[in-house]
């Protein structure tokens, strides 16, 4: 038994020093909620709606030595859409919009990081949403990162994208001021 | 003019009510249905369900009072009817009370599950009482499929009425429509 575990640590050492730059993974502090999705449309061109979803879980590995290696993967329960209105948000969440009895979930998942120095980056990936998978790319940036006050490790985001309705098979009109979304992730995540 | 019922017939207030909600009742029904279709440029988009939402608030109000009313009086008896007739009528009639006294507390909770009050037109509004994640969806599913049974349940209804008025030819429908037979020539 004790040999096991010594052979073990002797293993897992030899790993860390073998490869002292391998990215960490985290998961996003959904507990704590330091994470946050938001949107914002324009309403009619005279003023921003602003919205979020108070919802969904995901995951990032991240390395600062190689940040063009970091993936992202988040999953977004869309019935959870909140815009301080309740018709709205039930209208919102109907067939007219994003159906969220059909497609209740909605997902993006990177797959490639190019990264321009100075802690940002363009995030290349799929989005799934109302049924329907497109490219988007997201601008992030890193906000910083490092040891808490609680004994975990911490990194923190902010990335911002913007998509066309359209695009994703919503197609009732709201006017011509208002055919493009734009999407804010805040996300912090806790190294696992 | 007979104000309250008897044992033969419906007296003003209670024909008034009966008449006035069906048709108000029909309307807000109507508007319900097509304000949900609506373009969102279309100049109804919220004077619809603004129309909608303050009607049915005032419609269950004179609900209350109209269960009061038919608390405070007699029953007109329908001895033309069978025991069976008797017992379905008055299933129908209760109902109509239960379906449209929840299809109009869900639309109230449609409107006010982010804690936010229903304004009544420009006059008065009611506040919230809860505010939960979802009502809003839970609340909506049941303000349209109890609406869809009420209009069932509504042509169920008058097919028996006019049943009634036009092959057994009976009092039935007139009682609710001219109200009490009146016997001042025999009690005179």
């Amino acid at each position: 038994m004790k040999f096991a575990s010594f052979t073990l640590a002797i293993m897992t050492s030899a790993l860390a020093l073998a490869s002292p730059s391998m990215a960490e993974n985290y998961a996003f502090d959904i507990k704590g909620q330091h994470a946050f999705i938001d949107f914002r449309i324009k309403h009619l061109g005279y003023s921003w709606l602003l919205g979020r979803f108070d919802k969904f879980n995901g995951n990032f590995s991240f390395d600062d030595k190689n940040p063009a290696a970091s993936k992202v993967k988040v999953d977004i329960d869309v019935a959870s859409l909140n815009s301080n209105h309740a018709e709205r948000d039930k209208h919102l969440r109907g067939p007219d919009f994003l159906d969220v009895g059909k497609f209740p979930t909605a997902t993006f998942e990177s797959t490639e990081v190019k990264s321009s120095g100075d802690g940002k980056a363009q995030i290349i990936g799929q989005l799934t949403l109302h049924g329907v998978t497109k490219p988007v790319t997201i601008d992030a940036e890193r906000i910083g990162g490092g040891a808490d006050p609680w004994g975990g490790f911490r990194q923190g985001f902010t990335g911002k994208t913007k998509i066309t309705l359209a695009d994703f098979g919503i197609t009732k009109d709201l006017g011509p001021a208002s055919k493009e979304v734009e999407l804010t992730f805040n996300l912090e995540g806790v190294k696992q | 003019m007979v104000i309250k019922d008897t044992p033969t017939g419906y007296g003003l207030i209670s024909r008034w009510l009966h008449w006035g909600m069906a048709l108000a009742i029909f309307v807000v029904f109507g508007i319900g249905v097509w304000m949900v279709g609506l373009d969102y440029q279309s100049p109804y988009y919220r004077l619809g369900p603004d129309i909608h939402r303050s009607a049915g608030i005032l419609l269950l109000i004179v609900l209350g009072f109209r269960l009061l009313w038919r608390a405070f009086n007699t029953k007109p008896v329908g001895t033309e009817l069978t025991a069976f007739e008797r017992a379905g009528s008055r299933l129908v009639h209760w109902s109509f009370y239960v379906l449209l006294a929840v299809i109009m507390v869900s639309g109230y909770f449609i409107s006010s599950a982010d804690g936010q009050p229903v304004a009544v037109f420009d006059w008065f509004s009611i506040p919230a009482v809860t505010k939960q994640q979802g009502l809003a969806d839970s609340a909506g599913f049941v303000h349209r499929w109890l609406a869809y049974g009420t209009m069932a349940l509504a042509l169920a209804h008058s097919v028996a009425a006019l049943k009634h008025h036009f092959s057994n030819k009976d009092q039935i429908m007139r009682r609710m429509w001219n109200g009490p037979p009146t016997t001042k020539k025999q009690a005179s």
